[in-house]
């Protein structure tokens, strides 16, 4: 259930942000969301996200390529029309796989390159003409943001961020 | 500081004196006179049934043909039936006379050329500053310690086996006077003879000794240095050595394996010789490491070093294989008589080990070490290391046997017994330089790095 209010803390400083995420976790709070200018290494784990399983969808995304490469070949030049051309053997797959293979390659890496991107796109809800979704623009220079939610205990997350060494402290009302 | 263990010293020692015993039983049990080999003949013949048998023959004649063995026996015989089935025996005769020497020659080449591969890929580490290796350098400086001695006998072995594997060796080849003459290989006597084959070795194994001489010692040297010399002189070597290395590593496979067929050449075969070396190089690195990590020896290696060794054996599996189609795929294509010789006797007599090789050095590989995690289970990288040793074992097989055994090819024991043989040798010496400096470098500058490295 996300919360109406949130509260967002301001950091200038990545090593400061990750402590202030170690201490919020520790207080059990729950973070919504972090915007920060560029990826900081150990971010994800402190927030204690699951790791990405995209690697996973490209080997499958390559399996499809290689099947697309081998029953394409396979059928135009084994079995539709089995020409001899240059003396190579069109009798069966396997007699004429290595003049295949380099297709084949391509294709597997074609097809796990761009669908796993098609996937990150998708998943991240990524695509041309997307209104930015930045509760901030110095997110995008210099600042870090942390998004919480609020459930009525707001004095106690602003003087608790506070102490992390947040530089700002807004209550947003998302609700509007 | 390391102690080599002494069941570990009795295991290599066992190891050697079976492997020489073996070797010995393959030497021995060689010996077969013409007679012998023109009975043992009739026997397989008349296995496949007596009508069958001269067809048979013929079958088995044809596809030597195309074989450079072949060169060294009178050529005309081959057409003439009165004299083929002499022609025939004594060839299949010259094969398993070589037999013995090829498995010692496999062998010794594949341990050699697992020291020479750690060298070049410490080379690499120093020259590119890598901070995650500093941590492996102790182990990699013992497994080199194998290539100065390990490189004579490969050397040795060639000189002794002569003509059994090198054909251009016999000096018949060359002299026109003789039946046995060939004009090939003849052509190419400036390059192949056995005074330039010798001088050239010693120039190879010189260089690399040198390098591995100095580097060992600027590394220890910087344990109790003041400041940095050492370490900027180590550096400066290593990227005059991997100059030098791949210069003389190119011309090394030439002339150590690529003459086996003095008919056939290649362009790429030096890469694809160093490919095969830098793989069981770097798996050899990870097996040592984790052996001596399961003693207690390395708490300062943790699974992420290993986690980059194995991302290495996975990476250069692949560019092995890559250039193993490239070498297959290109001749295949064009189909050269001259040159598809090579495939054509390897796909009609070493199927098995020609495809199973690919399987257990690209396809299990590829598919155990893909995933992150299993990069970092030291059972999973062993096997993995263990089956890709062998795989690039029965690599260098498939390099020199059709050449010099042809059909009359096994697993037997004269070539399990030379594994034994350099097997033992190989830990032996490698045992012995590892416990003979402390396993971490002290005053490395990316020492501190490589200890924290994290991936």
């Amino acid at each position: 259930m996300e919360a109406s209010k949130v509260i967002h803390a301001i950091y200038t400083d990545d090593d400061v942000l990750m402590s202030a995420v170690k201490t919020v976790k520790a207080d059990r709070h729950h973070i919504e969301e972090i915007y920060t200018p560029f990826p900081v290494h150990g971010l994800d784990k402190a927030m204690g996200l699951e790791p990405t399983r995209i690697a996973i969808t490209a080997f499958m995304y390559g399996l499809v390529g290689l099947t697309v490469a081998i029953v394409m070949m396979n059928f135009i030049m084994i079995e539709d029309w089995p020409q001899n051309i240059g003396g190579k053997p069109s009798f069966s797959y396997i007699e004429n796989m290595p003049a295949f293979v380099p297709i084949m390659f391509e294709l597997t890496v074609f097809f796990a390159a761009h669908l796993m991107v098609i996937t990150f796109y998708l998943r991240s809800r990524m695509w041309p003409f997307k209104k930015a979704e930045n509760p901030d623009p110095r997110t995008t220079d210099d600042h870090f943001l942390m998004e919480i939610a609020v459930h009525g205990n707001e004095k106690e997350l602003q003087s608790l961020l506070k102490e992390t060494g947040a530089v700002e402290i807004n209550l947003v009302d998302k609700a509007h | 500081m390391y102690t080599f263990s002494n069941r570990l010293k009795t295991f290599s020692i066992i190891l050697m004196v079976l492997g020489l015993l073996g070797v010995g039983y393959g030497f021995m049990s060689s010996h077969k006179s013409l007679d012998e080999v023109k009975t043992m003949l009739a026997e397989e013949a008349s296995h496949h049934g007596g009508g069958h048998s001269e067809e048979a023959s013929h079958t088995v004649d044809d596809s030597h043909d195309t074989q450079v063995v072949e060169a060294s026996h009178s050529g005309e015989a081959h057409g003439e039936d009165a004299h083929h089935g002499d022609a025939h025996a004594e060839h299949v005769m010259h094969q398993i006379h070589n037999r013995p020497y090829a498995a010692l020659y496999v062998a010794a080449f594949f341990f050699m050329m697992i020291a020479l591969g750690v060298l070049a890929f410490y080379a690499i580490q120093i020259a590119s500053q890598a901070g995650w290796s500093p941590v492996l350098f102790r182990v990699m400086e013992g497994i080199t310690a194998y290539l100065l001695p390990g490189a004579l006998i490969v050397v040795a072995v060639a000189i002794f086996a002569g003509d059994h594997l090198f054909v251009w060796m016999n000096p018949d080849m060359v002299n026109p006077e003789s039946d046995h003459y060939d004009a090939l290989v003849a052509g190419k006597s400036a390059w192949l003879n056995k005074t330039g084959f010798v001088i050239r070795a010693l120039v190879f194994i010189g260089g690399w000794s040198l390098y591995r001489y100095f580097a060992r010692k600027f590394s220890i040297a910087q344990d109790t240095a003041k400041d940095n010399k050492n370490f900027k002189k180590s550096f400066r070597i290593a990227a005059g050595f991997l100059v030098f290395f791949i210069y003389t590593e190119s011309m090394m496979s030439w002339d150590w394996i690529m003459s086996v067929d003095p008919h056939w050449f290649s362009t790429l075969f030096g890469w694809y010789v160093f490919a095969s070396m830098f793989v069981s190089g770097i798996t050899v690195i990870a097996l040592i490491t984790l052996y001596l990590k399961s003693k207690g020896q390395l708490e300062f290696v943790n699974e992420n070093h290993l986690h980059d060794v194995a991302k290495f054996m996975f990476a250069f599996s692949i560019f092995w294989t890559y250039l193993w189609f490239s070498q297959f795929m290109l001749i295949w294509y064009s189909n050269i008589p001259e040159e598809v010789t090579y495939f054509v006797t390897r796909f009609a007599d070493y199927k098995l080990p020609f495809l199973g090789m690919v399987v257990m050095n690209f396809v299990f590989p590829i598919l155990m070490l893909m995933n992150a995690d299993y990069k970092r289970i030291p059972w999973f990288v062993v096997m993995t290391g263990l089956v890709i040793l062998f795989g690039h074992y029965i690599d260098i097989f498939n390099m020199i046997m059709p050449a010099t055994v042809g059909d009359r090819w096994f697993i037997g024991i004269p070539e399990i017994s030379s594994i034994l043989l350099f097997a033992g040798l190989f830990i032996f010496i490698v045992f012995t330089a590892l416990s003979k400096a402390p396993l971490l470098v002290k005053r490395y500058p990316f020492r501190k790095e490589s200890e924290e490295f994290h991936y």
